[in-house]
């Protein structure tokens, strides 16, 4: 009998360094899947970003170069630009892409650059050790925000889908979560898609991915999974936000 | 082929293209937007790639995916410019990538201002950006050896995977000369398929390559740094080019000045000569590797009394002058910056002063 679930071919088999209960695995599995099922591995050239994932090179079995903080869509922009024939995917998180790659990731998008963009939104600074994000919860408790996130001095959280979703050029815009089996399901779906998407030279592709991390949340896993739940996706409500079909608005 | 009349900027440009880069990423700033304009127009007419980023800092890492990518690529900006692209050219440094980076200096610190200055020296030979890293760094004085400069700079920085900065100012960028593009100049992009992230079907491997600067285990770092001394070192041996000017007498003066400054210290020279004053100059044409020990033997010539450096900046060659002539004879130093050129009546009566 042949298996029925195995490792994709685009993931290595290093262990990674992700916390326990932390969905950037879940995620990484996601991209893997996507990439061996359009058969797109040795095209591909992934962009590691600066933060927890900045070693995403020793998980995924392809290209990588590994950017500075919040550079990635640049660099993308780069490589896409000389080679349009490669597949291109950054894989960020909130800081580098919400706050320090802000100018990056707007001015991408709104080129219309034909790549992909993977967006872990956790609502937290994970590998610097849980300072607030600009995805931060109103309240919400970080190491730089001791206690809670006050509004009045730092703005509210910045909803990243439902911004790039303003822009006028062609795009896919998606915010997708992977805290239970359905929605791990409908991420698959999605990160496909703005794969495809891009396979097909059509648009830029944005994949924001509501996650979790009880490390710096101070939580349990399965703590975590319920307050991302309740907390996280009142506000950042899930969804495609824009695909290339629809209207200029 | 023919000499033809261009602006240094455009000039630059067309060398980029003579040379075989078909990739150009900029953000415009005086006085150098010119490279973009004339390269708006011209790479798409030969195939290439030409992209106006939001900012430098975009930019830089524009050029960074692509050098990563095995693909030639070059920039050009202006000093408060290259300060942004500085971030990224430590990372493209630190990670071995080629590329080519022209600096048209103006005055700075801070906005400073639009006319021309060499205030960027300790930036481009010293760093700019953070880490242990070097440029190798080409300083032409004119339009033409900013065109020869440009098309030797892809080779070179393919031959160290290195990024190579070509330092001029803003008259070399602003003013026309005729200029020749020469052919022997072009050169083969280099086979980079074993370290480019260039997508493992391009290479026909089954292994990945990986364009990175995060070496977390020490030693891996420090054998990454030993790596890149090691190039250094290399170019010292290999890549040292400089300019003796009226050495073949018996010069009671050693002038050292580069670029723009040097052709105004060549009219003194010349002038003072008529007055049967002989001084020589010293003109490196690499900042780094700097010319050590050929300034220090020019240096210490019996008949020369004095060496001054004469920068378009409050002093900054100087120091490398003076570290390498070891005390053996006095070295002062004079410069205008702020846009004022010395003028060769003025550099006339600092030398006097000297004698």
């Amino acid at each position: 009998m042949g298996k029925t679930y195995t490792k994709p071919a685009a993931l290595t088999d290093n262990h990674t360094h992700y916390c326990p209960g932390c969905t950037h695995g879940i995620v990484h599995r996601l991209v893997a899947e996507a990439i061996d099922e359009l058969g797109i591995q040795d095209t591909t050239v992934g962009i590691a970003p600066v933060g927890c994932a900045v070693m995403a090179y020793n998980y995924f079995d392809c290209d990588f170069q590994e950017a500075a903080h919040g550079r990635a869509p640049a660099m993308a922009t780069g490589i896409k630009r000389v080679r349009p024939d490669l597949n291109v995917f950054t894989y960020q998180g909130d800081g580098d892409l919400a706050s320090i790659g802000m100018g990056e990731i707007m001015h991408a998008a709104n080129r219309g650059e034909k790549f992909t963009v993977i967006f872990i939104n956790n609502a937290i600074y994970g590998m610097t050790g849980g300072q607030m994000a600009p995805t931060t919860m109103p309240g919400q408790r970080a190491t730089t925000a001791p206690m809670g996130r006050d509004t009045a001095l730092t703005g509210m959280p910045l909803r990243m889908a439902n911004i790039l979703s303003q822009l006028v050029t062609p795009a896919y815009v998606t915010r997708q979560a992977v805290l239970k089996p359905q929605q791990v399901n409908k991420a698959k779906k999605a990160i496909k898609k703005a794969f495809q998407y891009q396979v097909d030279g059509t648009c830029f592709s944005f994949v924001e991915v509501i996650s979790t991390c009880p490390t710096n949340w101070g939580m349990t896993p399965l703590d975590a999974l319920k307050w991302a739940e309740d907390t996280l996706l009142p506000y950042y409500e899930l969804g495609d936000y824009k695909t290339p079909e629809d209207e200029p608005k | 082929m023919a000499k033809v009349l261009m602006k240094g900027n455009e000039a630059i440009g067309e060398a980029a293209i003579r040379a075989g880069c078909k990739n150009y990423f900029a953000y415009p700033i005086t006085p150098q937007s010119e490279v973009a304009e004339y390269l708006a127009k011209r790479l798409p007419e030969e195939g290439g790639c030409f992209l106006q980023g939001e900012s430098e800092v975009a930019v830089g890492y524009m050029i960074f995916g692509a050098a990563g990518a095995g693909e030639r690529v070059m920039t050009t900006s202006s000093s408060p410019g290259v300060s942004l692209m500085s971030e990224a050219i430590s990372y493209i440094a630190a990670a071995q990538c080629p590329a080519v980076f022209v600096n048209i200096m103006r005055g700075g610190p801070g906005l400073g201002g639009i006319l021309p200055s060499q205030g960027d020296y300790f930036q481009a030979t010293k760093g700019g950006g953070h880490g242990d890293y070097h440029l190798l760094v080409l300083a032409p004085d004119g339009v033409q050896e900013a065109v020869e400069m440009t098309m030797q700079a892809f080779t070179l920085a393919e031959k160290y995977r290195n990024p190579v900065m070509i330092l001029g100012d803003g008259m070399i960028g602003q003013m026309m000369e005729p200029v020749e593009f020469r052919d022997d100049l072009k050169s083969e992009p280099s086979n980079k398929d074993d370290w480019a992230s260039n997508g493992m079907a391009t290479r026909g491997s089954k292994k990945r390559n990986l364009v990175k600067s995060l070496f977390l285990d020490p030693t891996e770092l420090n054998k990454n740094n030993l790596i890149l001394k090691a190039k250094y070192e290399q170019m010292r041996k290999e890549e040292v080019q400089y300019e003796l000017y009226n050495e073949d007498t018996d010069y009671q003066v050693l002038i050292t000045s580069y670029g723009t400054m040097s052709r105004v210290c060549r009219t003194a020279i010349d002038m003072l000569k008529e007055e049967g004053i002989e001084v020589a100059m010293f003109r490196p044409k690499t900042l780094f590797p700097f010319p050590e020990k050929e300034v220090h033997d020019a240096a210490v010539k019996e008949s020369c009394k004095s060496v001054i450096s004469i920068e378009m900046s409050m002093g900054q060659m100087v120091e490398d002058v003076q570290r390498c002539v070891m005390g053996k004879r006095p070295v002062e130093f004079y410069g205008e910056c702020g846009g004022e050129i010395p003028t060769p009546e003025k550099i006339i009566e600092i030398v006097k002063g000297l004698i």
